[in-house]
């Protein structure tokens, strides 16, 4: 039973130490009245969360990724192959467009748009570009490569990886849903990529 | 439809499992074998676990599961010294004698642009709360800093509604969150009342989430307010109007949270939850109640009848609450509150005291003993997600998936003065997808109750035999069977393969059928299955009889890796908009959820 204790990790050792330790509570630390300057806001994780690892834009740009794609922004991320398997990745791509379509000027603005791709051994700035122009992918809206292990690094971040490390192994699993963000106010979620442009771009507006 | 034979007064209730054939389920469904390094588990085992009745350990087949990979969480929350501060309990929230502008049947001017309210004339006396959400001031512990939640009344837990049945009540929840808070969470809401039997416009469905500038999909326009219309009638209204409904519906311990759709953990997390009571002439409220059909169970909102809100929360280096925006499997925090302090305690007279437990949580399962001197107490079991049972259980452990409930009544009359008791969970959680299959010992003690006063009156509170009768399951009513599998996909969790999608019903129901729904969970994962507007029946798990203190109404059922439930559920009196989802609520924001809509 010892061992499991040990595996519980984050249980710090005053959730299991014994109520003998009652009185030891601090009386200085007694809580702020409303109003005071102490009361703080919960801490976001995303702060100092995402690299500034350097990716290339299917226009050939070098780009960081936090202070050139993120910061300040509202953006729309997902993760793509070109040689995508199951063929979701070429239907998200044409839903993304649609959903450019919809948010119309305000892409480029304060919306940015963002597909990376997982392979990017195969699936180069030149190889992006003929793929996003297929589409007719328009302005403010990138396809990124960059060396493998930055992508990864972005790809667990976003939050598209699977716990178990041989379906993470996958490329496979990990497109399928859209990342959308506001920066600014740090907030985040994801919706699954095929739903209608019409939902995806309502979401997006009422996130700014 | 054959219900000639049913009548709100029938007391007998055959036994679900006798009443259908359930047992011709041989096997759950084979899995895909995916997370295999968590799958070498005794079939009994999980079998066990599933039905929430193993009381020992069991034999870890596997103790090698693997810790999640350190990047998923942040470090442990600092230090915080157990039970530094008393549990928080609420009187019940206070009727206001008018709102204004007096509540309208169409949304009115400055109101979130709902449907208008069902069954409007059939209620023209209502009880009217006001409950204004925003942010609040809150302590979790005293070694840690005051800090800003998002709640109900700008507090943590919310306050505390009561409702009576026969009695409506409109609660005006009213948004003044600032639109540019920052962090977890979206400042818009749509506030869910589980697991209430009302209007789909009165539901929280998720996407009439609201806010002065924002409107969900599924309203017409924002608004300052958005009145709840709660008419506090039994289910089966138009079947028994002269008891205004089947009183064997009756609800109990029930709970009020945020719901607005992608965002509802955050939400939730931040504080948005409270509870929201239900009480009738059989359940009354009052241990001294001269009805012969009175319970009288320990009562007194507040000071006999104690509800706890346990949830896991997790605090940075400051001591400040952290999640993660970016996880998809679940979140766990290290730190256990009741309504809303870490681990505090509670001082107890020597008399019986009703605890209605509720699962808070955002992904973590408990379960919970009552543990004195290092030896597990009995308690009496009388309540699964707040709903009576037909008769009261002698239990010792009470497990709960997230926005499970349970009632316990406990006598420390058996306990002398100066004696502590603790609630400890022991289940063991590695990760937001579910409970590992053994338990810990010792163990977390949750929440300390110090035995500290004779009671000043003698305790006639009563635990009767006989609770609540059932209402009884009529296969003839059934007009459709449907099956649910929840499973993963690429990045997301699924319905029958699809993702939540607020515009598509998976199920268009005609009001006043029954149906059959068959529960499924592929893969190695838990999911805690929520179903809104009406109670169901368990009719068999994984093809045989559910365990007893599953043998009642419910709302949440915990579905464990391969296991299937199959359940036996009205949809009446009302039409509309309404969701099954998985009430890990990271699962269901990302995308665990379905609408079904009731039809006339």
């Amino acid at each position: 039973m010892n061992m499991r204790r040990t595996m519980l990790g984050g249980l710090g050792a005053a959730v299991l130490a014994p109520p003998l330790v009652m009185h030891a509570t601090d009386p200085k630390a007694k809580p702020v009245l409303p109003g005071s300057p102490a009361i703080q806001s919960p801490s976001a994780l995303s702060q100092t969360y995402f690299p500034n690892s350097i990716f290339t834009t299917h226009e050939g740009r070098k780009v960081r990724f936090y202070d050139d794609l993120i910061k300040d922004k509202i953006v729309i991320i997902n993760m793509l192959l070109i040689t995508c398997r199951d063929g979701i990745c070429p239907l998200m791509t044409a839903n993304l467009r649609a959903v450019q379509e919809a948010l119309g000027s305000r892409v480029g603005k304060d919306i940015f748009m963002y597909s990376m791709t997982i392979n990017p051994e195969y699936d180069t700035d030149f190889m992006l570009k003929s793929y996003a122009k297929g589409f007719g992918v328009g302005e403010g809206w990138s396809f990124l490569t960059g060396p493998k292990a930055d992508t990864e690094v972005i790809r667990r971040k976003l939050g598209f990886y699977n716990l178990n490390p041989e379906v993470d192994k996958d490329p496979n699993q990990h497109t399928g849903m859209v990342r959308i963000g506001n920066d600014k106010l740090d907030r985040w979620c994801v919706m699954p990529g095929m739903l209608s442009a019409k939902q995806i771009a309502y979401a997006v507006r009422n996130l700014a | 439809m054959n219900t000639e034979n049913i009548t709100p007064s029938d007391a007998t209730n055959a036994d679900p499992a006798d009443t259908v054939s359930a047992t011709t389920l041989a096997n759950p469904p084979s899995q895909p074998d995916q997370d295999s390094n968590r799958r070498h588990f005794l079939r009994a085992g999980v079998l066990a676990a599933g039905s929430g009745l193993f009381a020992t350990a069991l034999v870890r087949q596997n103790a090698s599961a693997a810790p999640p990979p350190p990047d998923f969480y942040p470090p442990p929350s600092p230090p915080a010294a157990p039970f530094a501060m008393p549990l928080p309990v609420y009187g019940a929230k206070a009727t206001s004698r008018a709102l204004s502008p007096s509540p309208t049947k169409i949304a009115q001017a400055n109101e979130a642009g709902r449907l208008p309210h069902q069954r409007w004339e059939q209620f023209p006396s209502l009880k009217l709360v006001e409950i204004r959400i925003k942010q609040g001031s809150h302590s979790f512990h005293p070694q840690y800093p005051v800090q800003t939640i998002w709640g109900f009344d700008g507090i943590c837990p919310g306050p505390t509604l009561v409702g009576r049945y026969g009695e409506p009540l409109l609660v005006r929840f009213y948004n003044d969150l600032p639109a540019n808070l920052t962090g977890f969470g979206s400042p818009e809401i749509s506030t869910h009342a589980h697991n209430l039997h009302d209007g789909s416009e009165s539901d929280g469905f998720a996407g009439d989430y609201f806010s002065p500038t924002k409107f969900g999909p599924t309203l017409t326009r924002p608004g300052m307010f958005k009145d709840h219309l709660y008419p506090m009638i039994y289910a089966g209204y138009d079947q028994y109007p002269a008891t205004k409904g089947d009183p064997r519906e009756a609800l109990g311990s029930c709970w009020y949270h945020d719901h607005r759709m992608d965002f509802t953990s955050g939400n939730v997390y931040r504080g948005m939850a409270g509870s929201f009571l239900l009480f009738d002439e059989i359940d009354s409220g009052n241990e001294k109640d001269r009805n012969s059909k009175a319970l009288r169970l320990p009562s007194g909102i507040g000071t006999f009848d104690i509800p706890l809100i346990v949830a896991d929360k997790r605090f940075d280096a400051n001591g400040m609450l952290v999640f993660d925006q970016f996880n998809t499997d679940g979140y766990i925090g290290d730190k256990f509150c009741v309504n809303g302090k870490i681990q505090p305690y509670f001082k107890v007279q020597r008399r019986k005291y009703r605890f209605r437990i509720l699962n808070g949580s955002t992904s973590r399962f408990f379960q919970f003993y009552l543990v004195l001197q290092n030896t597990d107490q009995t308690f009496t079991y009388i309540a699964n997600d707040g709903n009576l049972l037909p008769a009261p259980l002698q239990m010792n452990q009470v497990r709960l998936a997230p926005a499970e409930r349970a009632d316990i009544v406990v006598d420390f009359a058996k306990y002398p003065l100066g004696s502590r008791l603790f609630l400890v969970d022991r289940i063991e959680q590695l990760d937001g997808r579910g409970p590992q299959d053994g338990l810990v010992s010792p163990g977390t003690q949750v929440l300390r109750f110090d035995v500290d006063t004779q009671p000043s009156m003698a305790d006639t509170s009563e635990v009767p035999a006989t609770l609540r009768a059932l209402p009884p399951i009529t296969m003839s009513e059934v007009a459709q069977n449907r099956i649910w599998t929840f499973d993963r996909t690429v990045s997301g969790w699924s319905i029958n393969g699809q993702l939540w999608d607020v515009d598509r019903p998976d199920a268009i129901i005609k009001k006043g059928t029954a149906e059959v729904w068959t529960l499924r969970v592929s893969g190695n994962w838990w999911h805690p299955i929520h179903i809104h507007l009406e109670e169901f029946q368990i009719l068999s798990r994984n093809g045989v009889a559910p365990p007893l203190h599953e043998r009642g109404r419910k709302d949440v059922v915990a579905i464990g890796p391969g296991e299937e439930v199959k359940i036996f559920m009205r949809f009446r009196d009302y039409t509309g908009k309404y969701m099954m989802h998985c009430h890990n609520s990271i699962h269901e924001d990302h995308a665990m959820m379905m609408r079904w809509d009731v039809v006339a």
